[in-house]
């Protein structure tokens, strides 16, 4: 059985937030982190190789600097990494950054691709469930379990109120939240290994049946028309008193907002 | 692609177990500003099975035209039929916008659908208007005019940016609930409904569902109260929540959490605040031991008063709050319901 997890290298968001002029990402200027649900898509592949025997795959589209990402996998305990990179795929919105990847992975043998659901840098969780409609296979997004029974995968799928036990046949994509499991840490002997590894490089040329108008800033049908700091409230009153004149501070505060 | 072709303003009109969803009420209200300020219409477009009853509720909320899908293919969610469904409404209609809820089920189903149809999405809107894009004229460049502006959060609520899609169509959104407003119910409406059955034939991709856990819980949803009295981290275990409870049964009010709560396996997922939880705007959040990173203030700062507690004075926390107290929370928190429940007492 081959796995292939999607990972992306994403801006530590607790270190601030850099742009380009054009308003997109300063991907540079920041320091990364693997995506904590693409870490958690890469467990539960771990787990099938544990369980299965599974070849698990790790591919990114990134800067060279990506790299990185796909050998902190490896040092986890993923087989091979592939890295997508080429100028001409920046700027990518969701929709040409599935069909890059689309892309890269009809070059791949896989039975079940894993994302995370979203990338703490974008949010949007859109690229799991586009890239699978690319590839014209399943989808289940919002993987809270997984197990594979026979040519199948079951799945627990988490709703807000309820949770689907769903059933799809491989080859398909899920879609993994960090809740999914607890990742692994590297081994000594997995980053010794990992430093080591060959990381197989692709570019544009790589990529099997995509438009070169699908692809990067060009192929991107959303446009930024602005990007900026986000603007709070300003802070209010901040008292430090004695837990009873707290408490009537508190309660003075909500008759005279007319709470009670 | 005739960008000119596409016209009116559509909304998927989500429903679970045949009971319309509080979005589809936000997004027909939403777009009704939109379609005003386009001069065209709002058409609701509803999927599911025997659903052709929660038509007029539609319409009383201000749906112009209601698209009724209905097979019984549809009746619990599933993915490729309910994109089959939206993918064929907008090659039959051409809408020029189509907004969908962020919800669990609009979040995957919207990048499904945009896909099919090559066209833009844009993630967990909270701001939608009509205008000019480029928002200035820029020199070697045409400024469309009638486009939709999106403005999302991003990078974990540190930034917000504003999307176009100037040169597909729909211009496709997901929309946060709790965060637009619906327009006035005018009961007794009647929705003008067209029926379209585009046939639903399972294939590969329809996956097979082996079974539907609900979630047993007898509270009412953190979106819908008017004060919730919410706990972090500082609370220090499960067991210290009772204060909460008690504190806002007093206020007629729910408890919700922060994500270290749900983490920590103190509280459902169902109670969080916050990026991954729910957006709230209550009249009143207390926000009890929590520090407020900027994913939980996300959730939360639109909220009319908020009222924190925390030992910690350095807490970001007080950086959006209104009332911040500093101190402790067990000693606080206990005396503070006494308190209220003895004023209140006196009201009566």
């Amino acid at each position: 059985m081959k796995v292939v997890v999607c990972i992306k290298q994403v801006p530590d968001t607790k270190g601030g937030v850099k742009f380009n002029p054009d308003g997109t990402l300063d991907r540079a200027a920041m320091m990364t982190i693997m995506n904590p649900d693409d870490k958690a898509g890469l467990e539960a592949a771990l787990r099938l190789k544990d369980q299965y025997g599974a070849e698990v795959t790790v591919l990114t589209m990134g800067l060279p600097k990506a790299e990185d990402v796909l050998r902190e996998a490896m040092a986890m305990g993923a087989d091979k990494g592939v890295l997508v990179t080429d100028r001409v795929l920046g700027g990518a919105d969701t929709w040409a950054t599935s069909q890059t990847l689309a892309g890269a992975l009809r070059n791949m043998e896989y039975d079940l691709i894993i994302t995370g659901r979203q990338a703490i840098d974008g949010d949007t969780a859109q690229v799991g469930p586009q890239i699978s409609e690319h590839l014209d296979i399943p989808v289940i997004s919002y993987a809270q379990n997984l197990k594979i029974e026979g040519d199948s995968v079951i799945v627990e799928r988490q709703f807000d109120d309820r949770y689907h036990v769903l059933k799809a046949k491989m080859p398909c994509l899920i879609t993994a939240l960090a809740e999914l499991n607890e990742p692994r840490y590297m081994t000594p002997g997995g980053i010794f290994d990992a430093c080591k590894a060959e990381i197989t490089v692709w570019g544009r040329a790589d990529l099997k049946d995509v438009e070169d108008s699908n692809l990067g800033l060009k192929g991107s049908p959303t446009q930024i028309a602005k990007a900026s700091d986000k603007v709070r409230k300003g802070a209010g009153e901040k008292v430090n008193l004695d837990p009873a004149e707290s408490v009537d501070y508190i309660v003075g505060k909500l008759k005279e907002k007319h709470v009670i | 692609m005739n960008l000119e072709e596409y016209k009116g303003v559509y909304v998927f009109a989500q429903q679970v177990d045949n009971c319309v969803n509080n979005i589809a009420f936000e997004l027909i209200g939403k777009g009704k500003d939109l379609a005003e300020a386009l001069g065209t219409e709002v058409t609701a477009v509803l999927v599911g099975s025997n659903v052709r009853d929660l038509a007029d509720q539609l319409a009383e909320y201000g749906a112009d035209k209601v698209i009724v899908v209905d097979d019984p293919e549809l009746k619990e969610y599933r993915t490729e039929p309910y994109a089959h469904a939206l993918a064929s409404v907008i090659r039959k209609y051409k809408p020029e916008i189509f907004l969908v809820g962020a919800t669990a089920i609009g979040r995957d189903l919207g990048p499904r659908v945009s896909a099919r149809i090559h066209t833009g999405l844009t993630a967990d809107c909270t701001q939608l208007e009509i205008g000019d894009f480029p928002l200035a004229p820029v020199p070697g460049k045409e400024q469309k005019h009638n486009q939709l502006l999106m403005t999302r959060p991003a990078f974990g609520g540190n930034t917000i940016a504003t999307i176009a899609c100037p040169d597909f169509r729909p211009q496709m959104a997901t929309v946060r609930p709790g965060v637009m407003q619906k327009r006035e119910r005018k009961p007794g409406v009647k929705a003008n409904v067209e029926e379209f059955n585009p046939g639903f034939t399972p294939d590969h991709k329809y996956v097979e569902i082996m079974d539907v856990v609900k979630a047993v819980t007898n509270t009412v949803d953190i979106m819908d109260a008017k004060i919730l009295v919410s706990g972090g981290r500082g609370m220090g275990g499960p067991e210290n929540f009772k204060m909460l409870e008690d504190l806002a049964e007093v206020l007629g009010g729910q408890v919700s959490c922060s994500r270290a709560v749900v983490d920590a396996g103190w509280k459902p997922k169902d109670l969080q605040v916050g990026q991954t939880g729910k957006t709230v705007r209550p009249n009143v959040y207390f926000a009890i031991g929590i520090s407020g990173a900027i994913q939980h203030l996300a959730g939360m700062e639109e909220s009319d008063i908020i009222v924190a507690i925390n030992k910690d004075e350095t807490a970001p926390i007080f950086d959006v709050a209104d009332y911040g107290v500093v101190g402790d929370l067990n000693k606080i928190v206990p005396a503070l319901t006494e308190k209220l429940r003895a004023e209140l007492a006196k009201k009566d």
